[in-house]
């Protein structure tokens, strides 16, 4: 269960995350959409502990993520994120990509990692890719790849932080076809998101960010349908 | 016809001379990229003003004349260091050093060629700092910062001629005896030259090799 409670977080001058509460259970989809700099996107890099947070806590199954004590490399192998781009790691195959992390930080066999790898990456869609480099794939491949390499560290959580934005249109459905596969399957996971159509079909709650504080939050028919507070009713208006 | 007085123990004389020129660049070489790499890092995690001192202190070594250094330097391990050490060590302590400045400033701008959201990437799939550095920071920097290195190791062979001043008898050294001796200073710079080139290219080729494996990736 990822608890986050009261966070506050500021860049500067400028506080993005005005306390924001919301408890994710094992299983469940949340998706967060919201105009640009509404604050969605920092709150998922402070729940894997690459930001850190001015106030508040967050925590990942009881650990908190912020503590000074906490073990983040560790807490991370938990938590997978995949980021709108540059996820790739240019200079390695798409194998090595996705063994680097089992091997490395999990101290795998090379065979090991590879047969993992190479079952992830079938997963997704790229089972005949792997001694391919990053820069031969389409941005759709690089993401699900990324996805792949997340997923070869068997995390609990995934983040997805508007993995299709950077995506030419036609690429965009493949990706979000490997999320709703994920979701179908089981996964707990956070998308930020400007997809409606997926956050309509793949969440259980979706939640409304803006300007640093979560406006509204509830189940796809109510929000969508039946939203209550005017700034997501605008957004909603605007999106449409 | 084509005359000279050159004899065949004259070119062993300029070979070893381009030996002493060789083992200088290859030891400075070496150990500024080391030093280079370490201060480029440090410069880079301590951000622009606690790096202030040691960003200093490499600015000296890179805007003052490579000729001054290397008087001053020796003048300061003889006299108050009171160090009896060969010419050709301080030779290379302050090509190293030299080396080193510009390196740091080359690995600096590799490093940050790296996309900070692909360090993310690494890091958030527990990759601690050290192996981000190693594994994929570094790797990719020096991609970017071969070509810029490879023209800096070709710029210090050619420096590595000032160091006749602290007694160190390298390749232009070697020359300049022997025109003194033979009187023949255009054929002797020609053969000089061309000393020059053969150490250099095989250098310049392995960085365009080097260049062309890593573009397929």
């Amino acid at each position: 269960m990822i608890e986050i409670q009261n966070v506050r977080k500021s860049f500067g001058e400028l506080e993005v995350l005005k306390g924001i509460d919301l408890t994710v259970q094992r299983g469940e989809v949340v998706t967060v959409i919201g105009g640009s700099g509404s604050g969605k996107s920092t709150l998922l890099t402070c729940i894997n502990g690459l930001e850190p947070i001015d106030s508040g806590r967050i925590t990942i199954d009881g650990t908190e993520v912020h503590a000074k004590s906490t073990n983040l490399n560790k807490l991370r192998r938990k938590v997978g994120i995949v980021f709108q781009q540059w996820n790739a790691f240019p200079h390695l195959t798409v194998l090595e990509n996705v063994t680097l992390a089992p091997r490395k930080v999990l101290g795998m066999a090379k065979a090991e990692a590879e047969a993992i790898a190479e079952k992830q990456l079938r997963h997704v869609g790229l089972g005949d890719k792997l001694t391919t480099y990053p820069s031969r794939l389409s941005g759709g491949q690089q993401q699900r790849m990324a996805i792949a390499r997340a997923l070869a560290m068997s995390p609990d959580y995934m983040l997805f932080d508007e993995v299709t934005s950077a995506l030419d249109p036609q690429l965009v459905g493949e990706v979000l076809e490997t999320l709703k596969m994920l979701a179908e399957e089981g996964m707990t996971m956070i998308c930020v998101t400007h997809e409606m159509g997926f956050a309509r079909d793949v969440s259980k709650r979706v939640a409304f960010f803006h300007q640093g504080i979560m406006a509204e939050i509830g189940a796809p028919d109510q929000l969508f349908g039946d939203p209550q507070h005017p700034e997501t009713q605008k957004f909603l208006a605007n999106v449409r | 016809m084509f005359d000279t007085a050159l004899t065949a123990n004259d070119l062993v004389f300029l070979a070893k001379g381009a030996g002493i020129t060789i083992l200088v660049t290859a030891i400075s070489v070496v150990i500024g990229t080391l030093l280079g790499i370490l201060f480029g890092v440090i410069r880079v995690q301590l951000g622009p003003v606690w790096a202030a001192p040691l960003t200093f202190f490499l600015d000296i070594f890179r805007s003052v004349p490579l000729l001054i250094q290397l008087v001053l330097g020796n003048a300061f391990v003889g006299m108050v260091l009171q160090l009896q050490i060969s010419g050709f060590t301080v030779a290379c302590i302050v090509l190293s050093l030299y080396t080193s400045a510009y390196c740091a400033e080359i690995v600096r701008g590799g490093i940050d060629a790296v996309p900070e959201i692909t360090r993310r990437a690494a890091r958030s799939l527990g990759l601690t700092w050290g192996q981000d550095m190693r594994y994929i920071v570094l790797p990719l920097a020096t991609r970017v910062a071969l070509p810029s290195w490879i023209g800096l190791a070709l710029g210090v062979m050619k420096d590595s001629a000032l160091v006749y001043v602290v007694q160190v008898t390298e390749l232009l050294k070697s020359t300049q005896i022997l025109i003194t001796r033979l009187q023949e200073p255009l054929f002797l710079l020609l053969i000089c030259g061309a000393f020059y080139f053969v150490i250099s290219f095989p250098l310049a080729r392995f960085g365009g090799y080097l260049e062309k494996r890593w573009s397929n990736d």
